[in-house]
């Protein structure tokens, strides 16, 4: 491999880079500039303070908390003296209960707040019938639909799962409409010129341009599902991470608690970088539009 | 002259009879089109020069069957498109509109944007439809851009596809609402040959709605100048350039010619709509 990356071929002419190359130049140009190391240095800052007040220091009320080193030793230990480590099955469990829920809240928000959402721009008849409705309901918190989820559904997975599928259901279906209102008239009008019948024009036209829209939306939608699936179980739950949140807090085991947290920001993470990568899978032309911007 | 070989000779007529469009849009009323009446002959280009925000679009959009017309009629080969007992017309592949702005479809392709419409209109099957694409686009010399997004390509050569996809529907008139507005200079000049060697080849009857005074000489058989709000016709000057043209032409003394008595006649409407205080349209 040359220097820069960039291959010859047989008439000598330079060809742009592909494949395993171009991940090559690509990781060398990043490796090249400053943001990785700043990154790292952030990192580093944030862990050190982090470090300083609970543990180097031991300032007031910090001296509560259990430090960097602390959870680490616990969190990588075969036995950890708190319950919970990457050893442990609980920890697992924990997960996986979480992660379950979450993709079936999920997933029904999706399956149904993208076609409502979608069929709201669409139709001004079907959107003057239930947006109203939406709006009045949106805004009421997810904490205060507990009581009546508790009150309407049974046992513990049914008021679960129905917190988290209620908001992310909001988002999704508000993005998806916004999407559709987001398209240019002109893209309308063009496929009616072209001869459109009304279904071809919402699978040619609504449902493509509003996805910008609604993988933005899904990605906001799957945070508001983590957050409050973790509400709900603090509130109402047997298992998963919020529940060992709560738990390790009622038995005083600080140690869990932190990991429980950080455990669900690095899930949180992975899952919206997921969702957004599927969204550039799903719309090549998009990207491929915003590279050329530059963006 | 090439004219008695076009397979679509004679056909398109658009006749435009005392059009007149008002908007409500706030309980005043805003007369953009006042009486308009213009005969179109079949295969004819024809060019519509007025100042900016004077209802030129309104007129195409009546045309197109995006608005309605509150009076008058509008007939294309005789046929009623809109009229007193139908003020909207059927929006239809007979008349294609290219839009100012460029309406390509984003999510789609070059060649899947041309196999568009036969593919809808179920004319023919998509196999079908894509490889007839692929050949006109070929024609057009985007043969090496079929799989690119409209988003990959220059604005001339999104815009000569999307004047493909309209022509691969075999229209009776082509609708361009100043088509080649933000292009440079240079572009233009080409996108203006390969329109004039479009029309030669297929005798499509254009509409053409513009600004450029050149242009309009240029592209045109007949320019009908329009006045500022609301729209009525104010002139028509016959462009009696021989076919086919090249750049050369536009040093010609004929041209020069042309060239003064429609700026006399548009700059006087220019003026008033400035006067006016007309918004530009965007």
């Amino acid at each position: 491999m040359s220097a820069n990356s960039s291959t010859t071929n047989q008439n000598g002419k330079m060809v742009a880079p592909q494949g395993f190359n171009l991940f090559v130049y690509k990781t060398k140009k990043y490796l090249g500039q400053l943001d990785p190391y700043l990154t790292l240095m952030g990192i580093g800052l944030w862990l050190f303070a982090y470090w300083v007040l609970c543990e180097g220091l031991q300032i007031w009320r910090f001296d509560k908390l259990p430090g960097p080193v602390a959870i680490s030793k616990d969190w990588f230990a075969v036995d950890p003296f708190q319950g919970i480590s990457i050893f442990t099955q609980e920890y697992y469990d924990h997960i996986i209960v979480s992660c379950r829920r979450i993709l079936i809240a999920f997933g029904i928000a999706t399956a149904f707040g993208v076609p409502l959402g979608l069929f709201m721009g669409w139709s001004r008849t079907i959107r003057d019938y239930i947006f109203p409705i939406i709006e009045v309901l949106r805004p009421i918190p997810i904490l205060a639909w507990v009581p009546l989820s508790i009150l309407l559904l049974p046992g513990f997975e049914g008021p679960v799962l129905f917190l988290a599928t209620l908001a992310s259901f909001f988002v999704t279906t508000l993005n998806a409409m916004l999407g559709v209102d987001s398209i240019d008239e002109e893209y309308f009008r063009a496929a009616g010129c072209l001869g459109s019948s009304r279904w071809d024009v919402f699978k040619n036209v609504v449902v493509p341009g509003a996805l910008p829209f609604i993988f933005t939306g899904l990605q906001i939608s799957i945070g508001v599902a983590w957050f409050s699936l973790v509400a709900a179980e603090m509130v109402s739950g047997d298992l998963g991470l919020g529940y060992l949140i709560v738990d390790a807090y009622m038995n005083n085991v600080t140690v869990p608690m932190v990991i429980a947290m950080i455990t669900l920001g690095f899930i949180g993470y992975f899952s919206s970088a997921l969702v957004r990568m599927l969204g550039n899978k799903l719309m090549a032309w998009h990207v491929k539009e915003l590279s050329q911007q530059g963006r | 002259m090439t004219k008695e070989k076009n397979r679509n000779s004679g056909l398109g007529a658009l006749s435009i009879k005392n059009v007149t469009k008002v908007y409500d849009p706030e309980g005043v009323n805003v007369m953009a089109v006042d009486n308009c009446s213009m005969e179109i002959a079949g295969s004819e280009v024809c060019m519509i020069v007025g100042p900016s925000g004077c209802g030129k679009t309104t007129l195409l959009n009546a045309i197109a069957g995006f608005h309605s017309v509150t009076e008058g009629s509008i007939h294309l080969d005789g046929e009623l498109l809109c009229g007193p007992s139908k003020p909207l017309a059927d929006q239809g592949a007979d008349r294609m509109v290219v839009f100012q702005h460029g309406a390509l479809f984003p999510w789609k392709t070059l060649q899947e944007n041309v196999a568009y419409g036969p593919i809808v209109q179920k004319v023919l099957g998509s196999r079908e439809a894509m490889d007839k694409a692929g050949t006109m686009l070929a024609e057009a010399g985007l043969g090496d851009f079929l799989t690119k997004y409209p988003g990959e390509v220059s604005s001339g050569m999104a815009r000569r596809a999307e004047i493909v996809r309209a022509l691969i529907n075999d229209p009776k008139v082509l609708l361009l609402d100043e088509p080649y507005r933000a292009m440079d200079a240079l572009t233009k000049q080409i996108m203006h040959e390969s329109l004039l060697e479009t029309y030669d080849r297929t005798g499509v009857t254009i509409f053409f709605i513009t600004h450029d005074l050149e242009e309009a000489i240029f592209l045109g058989d007949k320019v009908h100048i329009v006045t500022t709000r609301p729209c009525q016709l104010k002139k028509t000057v016959e462009v009696k350039i021989p076919r086919p043209r090249s750049y050369e032409t536009q040093s010609s003394e004929a041209f020069r010619k042309l060239l003064e008595e429609v700026s006399d006649a548009v700059h006087e409407e220019a003026v008033k709509a400035f006067q006016a205080g007309e918004r530009e349209m965007a």
